[in-house]
């Protein structure tokens, strides 16, 4: 299978198989004009299968979201067919609107423009907790 | 400390200075009656609870202060459909100082971050009640003169009694405290709470399904509801239901200095035989909860009182 390379842009690389999905929706890619392009299963030398999202614009992509859902993916920003910056992401502090709070009994389930914050308390097993109720949310 | 909204915000040192300033109060209380005159405390309770309540509006009033607010969410804006975030706001440009109760956890945290004035969370639902912690721990110090080297046995319904919960971390700061957990297995203390409390600090902790069997040995006696809504069937209820109660036949092997404590409002899990027994502390608890209260509000204020 072959994908033009893009020219600007940018490319998610070493992608969980299967998570490309949720990527796409999280980083609402769907609101995007430009191509997008989704590869799913391509064999990888480390990871057996991995997925890759090939953005063709240059958009502020948020890093936070990416490092939720998988703290592994490559960020690599191409311009003019290269690759000119690579980026590992990391599991962040503190998610803002990422995910929402499910908790019936917590104020968010109630109160108008709240932003749902969740903050990471538990790194090793990557279970972050709403600073409101401290409900959990383990995101493996 | 600006706001007030887990117990668990407190250092050791924060609620040493509260104790230390409410055992003052208690002491003298001529000395403190005009303190916080020309102060407003509001009590915004968008769901009623009168006992505390009225332990907050009579701790202001005993400092010389006012006290202004509203006791359910019908008698509010709240029920015009505005946000926790605007009635709170309002509120704090007529106070300064606020306490507040609401039924949706988090919302205290929400309310304190739109005002200037200080925030005291009177009850978010299920999850935190400092004042109730506040009180227990007070309770603890008048009757026993220190937290640390105790026996703690914690009775009833450890699985949703948020008091337990927070009382246990309270605690588990102190050296050589001792829980004993006295409840049926369906009511057991949920098990995070022993991996990250119990086990992570390293403490002695025993569970058991009597309190005989446990009782000559506790210093302190928390007493909580055991609720017939917790069970699945109405036998294991009946069945359960008066291993869990007190009387003066199970107290005939407690210490002579045993404290029974209790959050009231009781129900039947403890005979009202025991109430004239000099152990039985749950009532005096309601008087230091007014007085800790006292220290917080000042506290909070930034208040101070010329030592001697
Ligand atoms: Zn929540």
């Amino acid at each position: 299978m072959k994908i033009d390379s893009i020219k600007d842009g940018i490319v998610l690389d070493h992608i969980k198989a299967g998570k490309s999905m949720d990527i796409y929706r999280y980083l609402g890619l769907d609101q995007l004009d430009c191509s997008v392009a989704i590869i799913k299963n391509v064999p990888s030398n480390k990871m057996g299968k991995k997925d890759i999202l090939k953005i063709a614009d240059n958009f502020d992509i948020n890093l936070d979201v990416l490092g939720y859902v998988d703290p592994d993916i490559t960020v690599c920003y191409i311009k003019d067919y290269e690759i000119v910056e690579k980026r590992h992401v990391e599991l962040p502090e503190q998610i803002v609107n990422i995910i929402r709070c499910k908790n019936p009994r917590c104020i968010t389930a109630e109160e108008r423009d709240i932003d749902h914050i969740f903050k990471l308390t538990d790194r090793e097993n990557r279970i972050y907790r709403c600073v409101y109720c401290e409900s959990k949310k383990s995101n493996h | 400390m600006k706001h007030l909204i887990d117990p668990m915000d407190l250092t050791v040192e924060e609620i040493d200075q509260l104790i230390d300033l409410g055992s003052k109060i208690l002491a003298d209380k001529e000395k403190y009656q005009d303190v916080c005159k020309h102060k407003s405390l509001a009590t915004l309770f968008f769901e009623p609870s009168t006992r505390t309540r009225l332990s907050f509006e009579a701790a202001m009033l005993e400092l010389g202060g006012n006290v202004l607010g509203f006791s359910s969410a019908n008698s509010s804006s709240a029920s015009k459909g505005e946000s926790v975030s605007d009635t709170v706001r309002t509120v704090s440009y007529y106070s300064d100082i606020i306490a507040m109760r609401h039924p949706k956890e988090g919302a205290p945290l929400v309310a304190s971050r739109k005002i200037d004035v200080p925030l005291i969370n009177a009850g978010d639902g299920g999850h935190y009640h400092p004042t109730q912690t506040l009180t227990d721990l007070m309770t603890i110090y008048q009757e026993k003169g220190r937290f640390h080297d105790l026996t703690i046995g914690m009775c009833g319904d450890l699985k949703f009694g948020r008091t337990v919960h927070s009382l246990i971390k309270a605690m588990s700061r102190y050296e050589n405290v001792r829980f004993v957990m006295i409840s049926p297995e369906e009511l057991r203390l949920p098990e995070y709470i022993v991996k990250d409390v119990f086990e992570k600090k390293n403490i002695s902790y025993q569970e058991v399904r009597t309190m005989e069997e446990v009782m000559p040995d506790l210093d302190i006696l928390y007493m909580t509801r055991v609720q017939r809504e917790r069970f699945f069937n109405e036998q294991d209820y009946i069945r359960l239901k008066d291993s869990f109660i007190l009387d003066l036949d199970k107290l005939k092997t407690a210490k002579k200095d045993l404290c029974i404590m209790h959050p009231l409002p009781r129900v039947n899990e403890i005979s009202t035989k025991v109430d004239d027994d000099p152990r039985a502390c749950y009532f005096k608890q309601v008087r230091y909860g007014k007085f800790i209260r006292m220290a917080l509000i000042m506290t909070m204020l930034g208040v101070n009182v010329d030592e001697d």
